[in-house]
């Protein structure tokens, strides 16, 4: 299988801390990985700098054989690799549907500079309908029309992360890096939230990453699995093989055989 | 909007001979402010205080005047284009700098800068230092008004321009450069995230609001007569921000209602005292923030 | 702690005429001049509380929970109040009262005689900065005010009386504002328009030397006073301005300032 993205030996330090220490990864096309492992172990630090956010120290990242580590946030955004956030990112002081009317005029400033000036009829590249249009099939998609007129910052927690999950198609993602997507959801809610979240993903055609606390979840959407720890990926297989390697199961899931 | 701002123009032309001269002169200077302040607006609302428009607005004035003593022209459409033009060429090599700047950092420098135009200024002796220098007679299309329909031709001249500014602003706030704003002062990381530059999205609201104060300052070049290094002085750039908050962000008609209303109180403050005015400034700004933070006029008509 | 004061400056001109006009009566009185500076700082003081206690809680305290832009505006409304306010007491007429500074006398420096009450300030200074320091990271209270600024949520959760510290804060600033111009009055004529200068260029202090940083504050300072001298002396033209360039040219190169405290995590 093609691989899209690959990440060489990333090493990243803050000051005494080694957040990512030679860590390689090759994600293959429309697959859906899995990255576990405990707080601090270099998850979010992964995606950080897949993603622009830091720059590792040393390594480099390919996307589809182009090199992006030097790129920031809103360029590789740009290119198709596109991320929710642990705690979600959204504009508070906005209504939800004018939070998705900002994602969607980005996009249609992403065609030139002159996009910035639009017309509100203007053809969003991409999906070929108009603005508005576009968020109330996106919102549709992920249950959240009812609220299209609350605030932002009102909303309970699942559909705050549904939102940011939901800003995040906007911009038709090649590659879907999700941040702990289930996190601060209520139990129940856990698997329809996944499900969602990634038929709308591989509606796309998207490869998906997700970090994930609940092993559960990981077993039953992952096809391969990435566990971290102390800045090192430790295992690196197939959901059930990942969780009964030993290390796994003393340094991710906590038990000790 | 459309409707209602040419409504208004039209009732301002109807209206105009029958104003005494006074009534005139504080709504031209009122049309003024409000085009720097409608600048300033764009600027609140992606989150950033601007300390500077003073600089714009002074520029706009000085290089109207400089038309006049330099080149005699006063025609007054081509005085404000050039104080547009001369704005928004600075605000352009300028924005590269200050576009990356949030918070106090960019209200300081902002400010930095204005009070560098001053200095420089008042150490011109070309163009009269701290006395400044006056401006000539405007003009319309080449024809000179008799002296007693001059400010009318001014008043109505400035409404127009005010007008298609304020139409142009309502407009652009409907824009996905126009929606950034909010985005921008709510959460930066989110806007780099979807693909945008906040930095590049600043800098085009930096030189739009330039453009704009850079037009008022021409403009109240024209109608008070005479144009001085003061313009660039920081109480220049707060006196504008008064008026923001005074009109607040709702809707383009409110910083010219807020103007005017800023011109009546500070004449009457002026007049009923006029070695406290400053302290009746303060408690009114005072008393606004503290109990009506919307301002005076964005209750009613909201944007969009 | 997040709040840009610009009332700052008044406390600037209200201690230095406080300063001047009671240590004038002393000095009128024929009480003895070496005690005049204790006038000094008891003025400052005396003045100075009050007017920060009032401000502080009358007005300040409500308006934490808004924008930090809000707070910024009100200190400003309430700086041009106190601009008239000070007329109104003291009236539009300078005051002078250069007892202080020349009872000091001068020492003479590598042939040049130099004015023993600008050492005396500078040591001032030192021991005002130094204190402040010890203060912020030596004792108890210091430790709790920093935990404050930090996260005041937080620190409420944790029993702390926020609402004290922020009170505390404002007076004690106030006061070093407040003696600063006390301090300075001996050395020129006390005028209306005083608080006015000094807050841009304390403002292009605190921004060189980077937000919330004592050492950074310090350092500014110093490059402050120094480029002004130097430009004075060398290029009078420029000396309007120099200090803006300055801030300029640092925040280009350092956009937090020189010294610029971490960045939380964000994401």
């Amino acid at each position: 299988m093609a691989v899209i993205l690959d990440a060489q030996a990333l090493c990243k330090s803050f000051g005494a801390v080694t957040a990512a220490a030679d860590v390689s990864a090759a994600i293959e096309r429309d697959s859906v990985v899995g990255l576990i492992g405990t707080n601090g172990a270099g998850k979010t630090t992964f995606i950080n700098m897949i993603t622009g956010y830091l720059k590792p120290d040393r390594g480099a990242i390919r996307y589809e054989g182009r090199d992006i580590t030097r790129l920031p946030p809103r360029a590789i955004t740009r290119l198709g690799i596109c991320r929710s956030f642990q705690i979600p990112q959204l504009y508070g002081s906005l209504s939800v549907f004018d939070n998705m009317m900002v994602g969607i005029g980005i996009m249609l400033r992403n065609a030139g500079l002159a996009g910035y000036f639009s017309r509100r009829e203007a053809s969003v590249p991409g999906f070929g309908r108009p603005p508005r249009e576009v968020a109330e099939q996106l919102l549709g998609r992920f249950g959240l029309l009812e609220d299209r007129a609350r605030n932002a910052q009102v909303l309970p927690g699942g559909a705050r992360k549904l939102l940011d999950i939901a800003l995040t198609m906007v911009a038709k993602p090649r590659v879907l890096l999700l941040d702990e997507p289930t996190s601060g959801v209520s139990a129940e809610e856990k698997f329809g939230i996944m499900q969602m979240v990634l038929d709308a993903a591989r509606a796309e055609g998207a490869t998906v990453l997700f970090v994930e606390h609940d092993m559960e979840v990981v077993s039953r959407f992952a096809q391969r699995v990435l566990a971290f720890y102390d800045g090192r990926i430790i295992a690196d297989a197939a959901p059930q093989a990942a969780l009964a390697d030993p290390q796994v199961k003393r340094y991710v899931v906590g038990i000790r055989a | 909007m459309r409707l209602l701002i040419s409504a208004i123009l039209v009732l301002l032309a109807a209206v105009g001979p029958w104003l005494p001269q006074w009534a005139m002169f504080i709504m031209t200077v009122a049309l003024a402010r409000g085009l720097v302040v409608l600048g300033l607006l764009l600027l609140l609302r992606a989150g950033l205080v601007s300390f500077g428009q003073a600089l714009f607005y002074c520029i706009g004035a000085y290089s109207a005047g400089a038309l006049g003593r330099f080149f005699g022209v006063s025609d007054i459409f081509i005085q404000m284009a050039a104080g547009a033009a001369m704005a928004a060429l600075v605000a352009f090599v300028l924005g590269f700098l200050l576009a990356r700047y949030r918070g106090i950092f960019f209200g300081l420098l902002s400010l930095a800068l204005s009070m560098i135009l001053y200095g420089l200024l008042v150490k011109t002796e070309a163009l009269g230092s701290t006395d400044g220098f006056n401006i000539l007679p405007s003009t319309l299309f080449g024809v000179r008004p008799a002296p007693e329909w001059v400010r009318y031709a001014v008043l109505v001249s400035a409404a127009a321009v005010a007008a298609v500014a304020a139409l142009l602003v309502h407009r652009y706030l409907q824009t996905p450069l126009g929606r950034l704003a909010p985005a921008i002062k709510d959460n930066e990381i989110r806007v780099e995230y979807m693909g945008a530059s906040a930095r590049q999205a600043v800098h085009v609201k930096y030189v739009i609001a330039a453009t704009l104060a850079g037009i008022g300052g021409a403009l109240a070049a024209t109608t008070v007569g005479h144009i001085d290094p003061e313009m660039a002085y920081w109480t220049t750039s707060g006196e504008f921000i008064f008026i923001a908050i005074l009109a607040g962000t709702g809707n383009v008609l409110a910083p010219f209602a807020g103007a005017l209303v800023y011109g009546v109180i500070h004449t009457m403050a002026y007049d009923l005292s006029p070695n406290t005015w400053q302290m009746s400034l303060g408690l009114s700004l005072l008393l606004l923030i503290v109990f009506l933070p919307e301002g005076l006029f964005s209750r009613r008509l909201k944007w969009r | 702690m997040k709040i840009v004061n610009v009332t700052h400056g008044s406390f600037y001109a209200l201690g230095a005429y406080a300063a001047a006009s009671l240590t004038a009566a002393y000095l009128a009185r024929g009480y003895p001049p070496m005690l005049s500076y204790a006038v000094l700082v008891g003025a400052a003081i005396l003045v100075a509380t009050p007017f920060a206690v009032l401000i502080e809680r009358g007005i300040l305290r409500f308006l934490y929970v808004r924008d930090e832009v809000v707070i910024l505006l009100v200190t400003y409304a309430l700086f041009l109040i106190l601009e008239d306010v000070v007329k109104l007491i003291w009236g539009v007429n300078p005051y002078y009262i250069a007892q202080p500074y020349a009872l000091l006398g001068s020492l003479q420096i590598a042939g040049m005689a130099y004015p023993t009450y600008n050492l005396v300030l500078v040591g001032a200074a030192v021991f005002f900065g130094g204190g402040l320091a010890w203060l912020l990271h030596r004792t108890r209270a210091g430790k709790l005010l920093l935990a404050v600024i930090h996260d005041p949520e937080v620190s409420r959760a944790m029993g702390i009386n926020v609402g004290r510290y922020y009170l505390a804060t404002f007076v004690l600033g106030s006061l070093l504002a407040a003696l600063a111009g006390a301090f300075v009055a001996p050395t020129v004529s006390v005028v209306p328009g005083l608080g006015v200068d000094v807050i841009v260029l304390s403002f292009a202090v605190v921004v060189i030397g980077g937000l919330g940083s004592l050492p950074g504050a310090a350092l500014g300072a110093v490059i402050v006073g120094v480029v002004r001298s130097l430009s004075v002396h060398y290029l009078p033209q420029v000396e309007l301005f120099v200090i803006y360039f300055v801030m300029a040219a640092v925040l280009a190169l350092r956009p937090r300032g020189l010294f610029s405290l971490a960045e939380p995590r964000k994401i």
